[in-house]
């Protein structure tokens, strides 16, 4: 009955295991960021890295709004604002501006009947706002033409043409 | 002297020492985790859907799969539109092509597998549109289940995805009572809306805030009462989805309706 004789195959799986467990720390040291832990809202909703929230700020901002149009185009900003449509912004129709006019240098307008149609198709829903726009039937009304051919988007009424 | 016993008893003691999380031994403090609760920042994001104005264009949807890089051919998407048609033999049609990315263009209720349903006119008792997006909840289900911590609630409310760490197990995609979550066709990791989260902290409005025409979409930051949502939510009348869970969701109704669901 000797520490020999007890040592030897107690501690030898003994000292593997505490190693194996030190290396998990070592590596866990190195492989998990800094900034990873947790904040604010604690453990429960709060435990994250950090630095993804600014990950999540540097997303490029494609639509710029129409404020950032109306200065080079003026004159089609001013007869927008004129008509019914000056609720829809540029780039509903025109498409997200992004960097314009360095990239892209130019926009592709969508004229298919199929964006006028998004409101202009009647649906007359009682409580709902669509039931208070004017529609025509896709099927009847001009089929096979844009619906620019006549009416122009930033003036759309033709009576008041 | 140490008998094999002994030996055993320590070695275990360590072992289970060893894996012991340091944080299990701090001792929580109540008013603590209330401050936690109401948070201490100055800005606490919010939003309000009027449901009277939606007319269900889907601009929103198509401004905000671009404004986000959404595949916009895969039929999963951020933010998405639901019709509901209450006709008077009691019965509900709902749909939402492609969740509203073109809008609606037909009277026919679109029932999946190439159905349609026909409704006319005359049989509505009452049909409406309701915008649909990440609510953005206050206790989020999605957050308390991600076992690797890549979903979480920023100080600010919004709960955002870390594509860096998330591996993809899709548990919060069951949690979330909305089905606001699914998985990126190009990342494979989780995806959700985050309020736009690059356009609100500078200083802009979220795409489909932007591309609504009629202002039935609004955000804005709850915990500045002369804000306009804020004051919505204070003095009109809104609702919630699914309050029953206990969510304590951040987006609010006017004009909901008990169909919603």
């Amino acid at each position: 009955m000797g520490g020999n004789y007890m040592g030897n195959h107690v501690f030898r799986p003994l000292f593997i295991f505490i190693g194996i467990v030190l290396l998990l720390l070592v590596v866990r040291h190195f492989y998990v960021p800094r900034d990873f832990g947790i904040h604010e809202r604690g453990y429960m909703y709060g435990w994250y890295r950090e630095g993804n929230i600014e990950d999540w700020k540097k997303v490029q901002v494609k639509y710029q709004g129409r404020d950032y149009c109306k200065d080079c185009h003026s004159d089609k900003f001013a007869s927008i604002m004129q008509s019914p449509h000056a609720i829809i912004q540029c780039e509903n129709c025109h498409g997200p501006a992004m960097d314009h006019p360095a990239n892209p240098p130019k926009l592709t307008i969508d004229r298919s009947r199929a964006l006028c149609l998004r409101c202009h198709y009647p649906l007359p829903y009682p409580t709902s706002g669509r039931a208070k726009i004017k529609g025509i039937d896709p099927d009847t009304h001009n089929r096979n033409f844009q619906c620019s051919t006549c009416h122009n988007p930033h003036k759309p009424n033709l009576s008041i043409r | 002297m140490i008998t094999r016993r002994d030996l055993l008893k320590y070695a275990i003691k360590g072992a289970a020492g060893l894996a012991l999380p340091l944080a299990a031994i701090e001792i929580m403090n109540p008013k603590k985790l209330l401050a936690d609760i109401s948070g201490p920042g100055k800005v606490r994001w919010g939003f309000v859907v009027d449901t009277y104005k939606c007319v269900g264009c889907g601009l929103c949807v198509k401004a905000c799969k671009i404004e986000n890089e959404i595949p916009y051919d895969a039929n999963v998407t951020r933010t998405w539109v639901e019709r509901y048609v209450l006709t008077k033999d009691g019965k509900l049609s709902a749909d939402s092509p492609k969740g509203a990315r073109d809008g609606f263009e037909t009277k026919k209720i679109d029932l999946g597998l190439g159905n349609f349903k026909d409704i006319k006119n005359e049989d509505i008792n009452k049909a409406f549109f309701i915008p649909k997006l990440c609510n953005q909840c206050d206790n989020p289900p999605c957050v308390q289940v991600c076992p690797v911590g890549a979903t979480y609630q920023t100080p600010d409310g919004v709960v955002l995805v870390d594509r860096t760490w998330c591996i993809g197990c899709g548990y919060c995609i069951m949690a979330c009572p909305y089905g606001v979550r699914f998985f990126h066709p190009k990342y494979h990791t989780a995806e959700k809306c985050n309020f736009c989260y690059h356009r609100i902290t500078k200083g802009l409005k979220t795409a489909c805030v932007q591309a609504c025409p009629f202002g039935a979409r609004m955000i804005g930051n709850i915990k500045d009462p002369d804000d306009p949502v804020a004051k919505i939510i204070t003095t009109e009348r809104v609702a919630v989805l699914k309050s029953e869970y206990g969510t304590k969701p951040q987006v609010y109704y006017m004009g909901l309706d008990e169909e919603v669901r």
